[in-house]
């Protein structure tokens, strides 16, 4: 993999930092008018999903990541690894527990997702913003009840709890975006 | 939102506060009698600064139809001091200046720099006479003033003047820098790093500070301390986050300059930097007697930043280098 020079540094750049894969998120130059210039640069690990910040000495070059992301669609899990399809070649992909993490809550068969992939090994799961899930468990709310003024806790079908409005029951599908793992709206 | 190139990066009432701003400025060294003057963009040589890039053009005409380098100033130092040592008495410039490699927040490749030489005064008659200015500018309260050797043992609790390399790593280990204090052998580059991170972001926040007294080995074109050759009469003002301005008590000594220009380039072998070749009319100059004075060049553009309340750079220029 090539080596990144500072100068070459930019949000969405994929770098290796400790041994791990990770993404430029802001890069900011910070140079005295006389003396050695730095690169205060912020970064989020790929792996861990830890942002920090860090900063290099300008004209210092670090190893790039061999990072890309694919769109594949989920098939099914069999205990130990999430297996996932490219519609386009029927080329499947396993990923282990550590690259789902918490996102499994949100794997819906058939929804595309985005892998991460680094040196061609899955590294993260990141489902679609919004995905459609059917309601298991929840307490049975009040009739009449249209405000939703402070909601109840409902389990999903992938065992994700989620704040939903009092009329919402049983059985229904329901719509959650997933990245604040909030309720949306019903789904008819 | 879409972004539309052709328009100026800056507001027109931003420029129009930013013409103000350089009126005050010209009329603040009318009412003192200091000459406004115009040097060159271009000229025959550049610096030796390790640190500074500087833009090269090529200028063919008749009597040069082979061409020559000409390039584009990093500051209007030299060809200021040249006037000063064909005695033109207090002198000040609103000048461009050009470095290539710097660009961001705080930073764009042609800037504006206010730079002016006062025959007579020492670093802290100068020191004075730009609080006046700020004070003026941006309606602060009065400067306040520490040496470097006083920034670094309030804050980190470290002597710049004595600690050794190793010390200089630790500390800047201890403040999250391992990998670069590990690999660094210059403590000038670690005293950099801590100062830029760690001493800038608390000093200057309620009002401008002078930091005084730089260390010999970061003195630039300053003429060291009589009393105590281990720092320089260079200075630096901050003010809420921002590198405002750097000063000299200059040195005048012409064989001391021309051995600074050449450790210069010694350094720039090691580093495997190109060599720059030293500006000889400059050396002249001082043969020829530069009289004893003081000199500051100023960020404008930063300074209308702070006046204004502008947190990019962009904001305050007509067009930044995205546009230009």
């Amino acid at each position: 993999m090539a080596n990144y020079s500072t100068n070459e540094f930019k949000g969405g750049l994929k770098i290796m930092l400790d041994g791990e894969p990770c993404a430029i998120l802001e890069n900011e130059m910070v140079k005295p008018g006389k003396g050695q210039a730095f690169n205060r640069v912020k970064i989020r690990k790929l792996i861990s999903g830890k942002v920090l910040e860090k900063t290099f000495k300008s004209g210092d070059s670090v190893e790039g990541a061999d990072v890309m992301d694919t769109d594949l669609a989920y098939l099914y899990t069999d205990g130990e690894f999430w297996h996932f399809m490219n519609n386009e070649t029927f080329e499947q992909i396993a990923a282990d527990e550590k690259a789902v993490g918490d996102n499994v809550k949100w794997l819906v068969e058939n929804d595309v997702c985005t892998i991460t992939l680094w040196n061609g090994n899955p590294i993260a799961v990141t489902p679609p913003n919004f995905v459609e899930l059917e309601i298991t468990e929840t307490d049975p709310g009040l009739k009449g009840d249209t405000a939703g003024t402070g909601g109840k806790p409902a389990t999903l079908v992938t065992g994700a709890v989620v704040r939903v409005p009092l009329f919402v029951q049983i059985g229904e599908v329901i719509r959650v975006d997933t990245r604040t793992g909030e309720y949306v709206s019903r789904v008819k | 939102m879409s972004e539309q190139l052709w328009a100026p990066s800056a507001d027109i009432s931003t420029l129009k506060q930013r013409a103000k701003i350089l009126a005050t400025i010209r009329a603040f060294f009318a009412e003192r009698d200091v000459l406004e003057v115009e040097t060159p963009s271009m000229c025959g040589a550049s610096v030796t600064d390790v640190h500074l890039v500087s833009f090269k053009t090529r200028f063919v005409g008749p009597g040069n139809h082979q061409g020559q380098d000409l390039y584009l100033q990093t500051s209007p130092e030299f060809a200021m001091k040249r006037l000063l040592a064909a005695g033109s008495g207090p002198i000040y410039q609103l000048a461009k200046a050009f470095r290539n490699e710097e660009s961001g927040r705080h930073h764009n490749p042609e800037f504006t720099m206010l730079e002016w030489y006062r025959p007579g005064f020492d670093e802290f008659a100068l020191m004075d006479e730009i609080e006046q200015l700020m004070r003026q500018v941006l309606n602060c309260q009065p400067c306040s003033r520490m040496t470097y050797q006083q920034a670094f043992l309030d804050i980190l609790g470290l002597d710049p003047l004595c600690a050794s390399l190793d010390e200089l790593k630790q500390c800047a280990s201890e403040h999250g820098y391992a990998d670069i204090a590990s690999a660094e052998t210059n403590p000038d580059t670690l005293l950099q790093l801590l100062f830029c991170m760690q001493i800038e972001p608390k000093i200057g926040i309620d009002a401008p500070c002078f930091v005084y007294h730089f260390p010999a080995s970061q003195a630039a074109l300053a003429k060291l301390n009589e009393q105590d050759a281990r720092v320089a009469g260079r200075f630096e003002l901050y003010y809420q986050g921002m590198e405002l301005a750097n000063g000299f008590n200059e040195l005048t000594d012409a064989a001391e300059q021309a051995q600074r220009f050449e450790q210069d380039n010694q350094l720039r072998a090691q580093m495997g930097l190109p060599q720059v070749a030293i500006d000889q009319h400059f050396i002249e100059a001082l043969q020829q007697g530069l009289p004893a004075c003081s000199g500051v060049a100023l960020g404008v553009d930063r300074l209308i930043m702070l006046a204004l309340g502008k947190s990019r750079i962009d904001e305050v220029i007509s067009f930044a280098v995205g546009r230009a």
